[in-house]
């Protein structure tokens, strides 16, 4: 038994598993060492028996005569028992863990996180909103309350062992407490179309003070209209149009300002402040031909009227260059 | 000539034209146009999971995102609903079930084709959307993605439920075969654990089924004329479409996994010349894990946001399923225990499935422990664990099974070797393809991504690998299958020493099964002591 | 298959061992459909709860929208008409195959009847604009409102629908009959339409108070 525990306690789990970035993940790791050590016995038992019978007991001429064993009880209480018991110590045991995981501390940090194709949105309660980005204090219980603009999405730490789907017309929660500063990867892990695989987001946990000084930073400090704007291009509107003249999802966006657009009906109009502005809060209203299969979805609401202007700075100015 | 009750049903009546099979009655000849239809339906799928494979072998996308889902799309709804589900009951079990039991056909003959024509039509159909706009929404059609995504969902939704006809008329038609029609003296625990098998899935289907249909037809009036039950934006519930969609496919496992042991209970019968250990909880085992099966469909969500205590209820119920699965286990091994063991192609395909579920079962146990669910759900250890348990239980126990009933089918043997080639090609190259999934899982590869983060690289390019092993293998069946077809060497009546009914008739079988319908006096697996 | 099996006197298909085995099997997958029938709108009242458990407000306004008359009506005329099916069974087992023949044309009527009585209620709604999702164009402002009726034009859409199935089914059975396809020896097929029809009615006996009268 000592022997059992010493290997538990050697973090077996901790070989395959991500860095152990919360308490939760160390004890959900440790669960974990315990059930891959017991299937692990379990395994070698049945294929062994398995193995060794068949060469023991192989076949070395025809017509040999073979026992007629039908049951023995003893026996198959036991196989039924044993496996029974260590599924309900894993049930149980996991069972514990849970409810740390869905109990939500009082005093969490709390960031407001929607999901939509294909970018995650991070919004503080100081008014601080960031794109793909998100900003923790290590430390300290962090609370993520999600929803989603359009399709289901997951929201998934990889690190700290949580999950949680993100739905649309509902909010869901999870929370974390990091343990040490650094950079994690966050994934979406419910299929959502075509760039679900580029749906991520990088975690940043900064130590306490760094964290504070961050959120009262404005992101637009020192910089121009256009270099707002460029801020903004950059991170909302990264996973489907790039600043260079490359077609991704929608188009690229070099040298758009003042450029004639074909639409889907044929119809052409001229890339002024208008136009943009109107193709990201509407963007269903003047498709650019060969684009129609494409469904963007309206920033109203999500862009305010001073960040339109960036953005429009930035067209502007890109074109001047 | 010899007297019709004599003659090879593959000849009878002198027809042996195409028309023939496709207006046949004969269980056995339905069961070989299912044989048919269901390996090209795989090899389709087979493509569509090499090319997926050929995507992932690099981060750097090959084809296009909107291609790549397409193709996880069609990989996932052929597999499943035109390999796996038909695969072992409507194929195997067709052909089977009543010459195990010792009766001339099934119930219902005409149903029992309308059954074939339905998965035909519906695969039809679902095949068409390739050419009507693609379908990209996963196999699993979820809400509200599936309501909004541009891809022609609607008709691969009807296919759908029209295949879903085929399974329950299929279902209905074993039940009432089992209950009427069996040999005399034959009682229900003298039946084959095949039927057994064949039985508590047909049960599956008839109640699980008809609950897909009306999620689909459900789904097809959402899209159709947005009535507002699963779209958020009409005041409908997104999530309700995952409680419907897994209480008819978790259940629709135990119809892929169930008839695949009892394929596996006979080959090591036969094969170990020994009576099974255990027999009657091996039936109840079956029935167990039928019954808990449709009470454990919320484990597929676990990070939907259900409550607690839901959470915990289906963990519960899930952890049970884990018990009568372990006996069968051990219950085939017991069975071995000074057994006479032959290591001919099909046995080896029992104990590669021995080996492989037993990975699959256990990585499933896993699954149903809630805090790590969280970690692995939709990542590549998902993806692995359902792969062992669907391709290393049921594909490897059917392939095992047509080499084990072959000659029963066709009169012929198959090569041993290459059988035997077939087998190693298969299980290695399943191991070298899906356990680094099992890794990428830890690390947190989310599933159903066109392209991963570089890191991922080394195991992806291991594993696409791995999956042209496996092609490799299933070619060489193929070409064993069709050699054994033209030129194989004639197999005799029984060349298994098997003792279950159908080995007590002429192989192949004549038109009726049997020249005079057998009395049954003893338990299945009476061998020599 | 060209083998003629004379079902009227008492002959089986070819792999049954005799008549009685045939009957009761085909009886036994008769059950196991209406089985599958009955999961598939459990399915439907599944729905139905879950709504009313997250807008119970909607489904009291709803109900308003319906009238309990036409509904009771409708009761009724299916109830008799399960009474109807019954006797034309009795009556086949009895050999009077002119009485069943009068039972079958009558459960048709009724069926009839009810579909007719339906339409007007359609009618009615799609009038004023009470229906289900985005096609909602009632002046009556109800966030909810429209849930309710995706409920209820689903449920009774589809009941409908296997209204209209076994509408053909009795005529199926009912020409087959006056042709004298049928006797006491040989009954199944309206002995199975009976039992399809009667789970219709056993439906519509749910959908009646869930719908009208909550």
């Amino acid at each position: 038994m000592s022997v059992f525990l010493l290997l538990i306690q050697s973090a077996f789990a901790e070989r395959f598993m991500p860095y152990q970035g919360t308490a939760i993940a160390a004890e959900i790791d440790y669960l974990y060492s315990f059930l891959l050590i017991v299937s692990l016995i379990a395994f070698v038992i049945l294929i062994g028996g398995m193995l060794y019978f068949a060469l023991k007991y192989r076949r070395k001429a025809d017509n040999e005569p073979t026992p007629r064993i039908t049951h023995n009880t003893a026996l198959e209480f036991l196989w039924s028992g044993i496996p029974f018991i260590i599924f309900m110590i894993a049930f149980a045991w996991g069972l514990i863990i849970h409810k740390k995981m869905v109990d939500f501390p009082d005093k969490a940090f709390e960031v407001h996180v929607t999901g939509y194709r294909w970018a995650w949105d991070f919004q503080y309660k100081s008014g601080k909103k960031i794109t793909n980005e998100l900003y923790v204090p290590a430390g300290e219980p962090v609370k993520l309350i999600m929803t989603s603009k359009d399709v289901i999405h997951s929201f998934f730490i990889p690190a700290f062992r949580v999950k949680q789907d993100v739905v649309p017309g509902r909010y869901t929660a999870l929370w974390f407490e990091a343990k040490t500063p650094g950079v994690y990867q966050v994934f979406c892990t419910e299929y959502c179309g075509t760039n679900h695989s580029r749906m991520l987001a990088k975690l940043h946990v900064l130590p306490k003070k760094k964290f504070e000084k961050w959120l009262s930073d404005n992101p637009y400090k020192g910089l121009s209209l256009a270099q707002r704007g460029e801020k903004i291009l950059k991170g909302s509107c990264a996973a489907c149009h790039g600043l260079s003249n490359a077609r991704k999802i929608g188009p690229g966006f070099q040298g758009l300002w003042g450029k004639e657009r074909v639409l889907e009906d044929g119809t052409t109009v001229v890339a002024d402040a208008e136009y943009i502005r109107n193709s990201i809060l509407y963007p269903q209203k003047q498709i650019v031909k060969s684009y129609n299969q494409v469904k963007m979805n309206s920033y109203q609401g999500q862009l305010s009227e001073d960040e339109l202007t960036y953005i429009i700075e930035y067209f502007k100015n890109e074109k001047g260059n | 000539m010899a007297h019709d009750s004599q003659v090879s049903y593959l000849k009878y009546g002198n027809q042996t034209g195409l028309w023939s099979w496709l207006t046949t009655l004969d269980h056995k000849k339905i069961g070989i146009m299912y044989f048919i239809s269901i390996f090209i339906f795989f090899f389709i799928g087979g493509m569509f999971a090499l090319l997926m494979r050929l995507e992932l072998l690099h981060p750097e996308p090959l084809f296009s995102a909107d291609q790549y889902n397409q193709m996880m799309t069609y990989h996932g709804a052929i597999m499943t609903f035109m390999v796996i589900i038909p695969g072992v009951p409507a194929f195997l079990g067709n052909f089977l079930l009543p010459l195990m039991i010792g009766a001339k056909d099934v119930a219902f003959p005409r149903v029992n084709l309308m059954s074939w024509y339905c998965l035909m039509i519906g695969a039809a159909i679902s095949f068409a959307t390739i050419f009507f706009g693609g379908v990209d929404t996963g196999w699993t059609f979820y809400t509200p993605y599936s309501l909004e995504t541009s891809g022609n969902t609607i008709m691969m939704v009807l296919g759908a439920f029209v295949m879903g006809f085929s399974s329950i008329l299929t279902g209905v038609n074993f039940i009432v075969t089992i209950h009427r029609l069996r040999a005399p003296g034959m009682g229900f625990f003298q039946m084959p654990l095949m039927v057994w098998a064949l039985y508590s899935t047909a049960i599956i289907q008839v109640v699980a089924t008809p609950v897909l249909a009306i999620t689909l037809l459900l789904l097809a009036l959402e899209k159709v004329f947005g009535v507002g039950i699963f779209d958020p934006k009409l005041g409908g519930d997104p999530v309700l479409f995952q409680h419907y969609f897994w209480f008819y496919s978790h259940p629709a496992v135990y119809i892929m996994i169930l008839p695949s042991m009892g394929i596996i209970s006979e080959l090591i019968t036969t094969f170990s010349r020994k009576i099974i250990f255990g027999y009657r909880a091996i039936v109840y085992s079956t029935f167990g894990i039928a019954s808990v099966s449709f009470f454990v469909w919320g484990h597929h969500m676990f990070v939907s946001g259900q409550s607690y205590w839901t959470g915990w209820i289906f963990s519960l119920l899930t952890m049970l399923v884990g018990v009568p699965t372990a006996i069968k286990a051990f219950n085939w091994v017991a069975t071995m225990y000074r057994g006479s063991i032959s290591f001919k192609a099909p046995m080896l395909f029992a104990f590669g499935y021995l080996f492989l579920f037993s990975i699959g079962g256990i990585t499933g146990i896993y699954l149903a422990v809630i805090p790590i669910d969280v970690h692995f759900h939709d990542t590549y250890f998902v993806v692995a664990h359902f792969h062992y348990v669907m391709v290393g239980g049921t594909l490897l126990a059917l392939t095992g099974g047509l080499y084990y009933w072959f000659p029963k089918m066709f009169g012929k043997i198959c090569s041993e070797l290459g059988s035997q080639i077939s087998f190693f090609l298969i299980f290695v190259g399943f191991n070298v393809t899906f356990f680094p999934q099992f890794v990428l899982g830890h690390m947190g590869m989310p599933r159903r991504y066109h392209t991963y983060l570089p890191e991922f690289e080394t195991l992806n390019i291991i594993s696409t690998v791995g999956s042209w092993m496996i092609a490799s293998g299933f070619f060489v069946t193929l070409g064993v299958v069709i050699y054994a077809l033209l030129k194989g060497p004639k197999s005799g009546d029984n060349p298994w020493g098997g003792t279950t009914l159908e080995w007590k008739t002429s192989s192949p079988p004549p038109h009726e099964n049997f020249e005079t319908i057998p009395t049954v006096t003893g338990g299945p697996y009476e061998y020599g002591s | 298959m060209s083998m003629a099996v004379d079902h009227l006197n008492g002959e089986a298909l070819h792999h049954f061992p005799d008549a009685h085995t045939e009957f009761e099997a085909s009886k036994l997958g008769i059950w196991l459909f209406l089985c599958t029938e009955i999961l598939m709108f459990g399915g439907l009242f599944v729905a139905y709860f879950i709504f009313h458990g997250l807008y119970p407000e909607a489904f009291v306004e709803g109900a308003k929208y319906t009238d309990w008359k036409l509904g009771a009506a409708n009761t009724v005329v299916l109830l008799f008409s399960s009474l109807t099916i019954a006797l034309a069974v009795h009556f086949l087992q009895k050999d009077n195959i002119k009485a069943a023949a009068v039972n079958l044309a009558i459960t048709f009527g009724c069926a009839a009847l009810f579909m007719l009585i339906k339409g007007i209620e359609y009618s009615h709604k799609i009038h004023e604009g009470l229906l289900p999702g985005r096609w909602f164009s009632h002046a009556k402002e109800a966030q909810e409102l429209p849930t309710y009726f995706a409920i209820y034009f689903t449920t009774t859409g589809i009941h409908g629908l296997h209204v209209l199935i076994g509408m053909a089914l009795i005529i199926w059975v009912f020409i087959r009959t006056i042709r004298g396809g049928f006797n006491s020896r040989y009954y199944t097929a309206v002995e199975g339409v009976a039992l399809y029809w009667h789970l219709v009615d056993l439906v519509w006996i749910f959908l009646f108070p869930l719908l009208y009268l909550v």
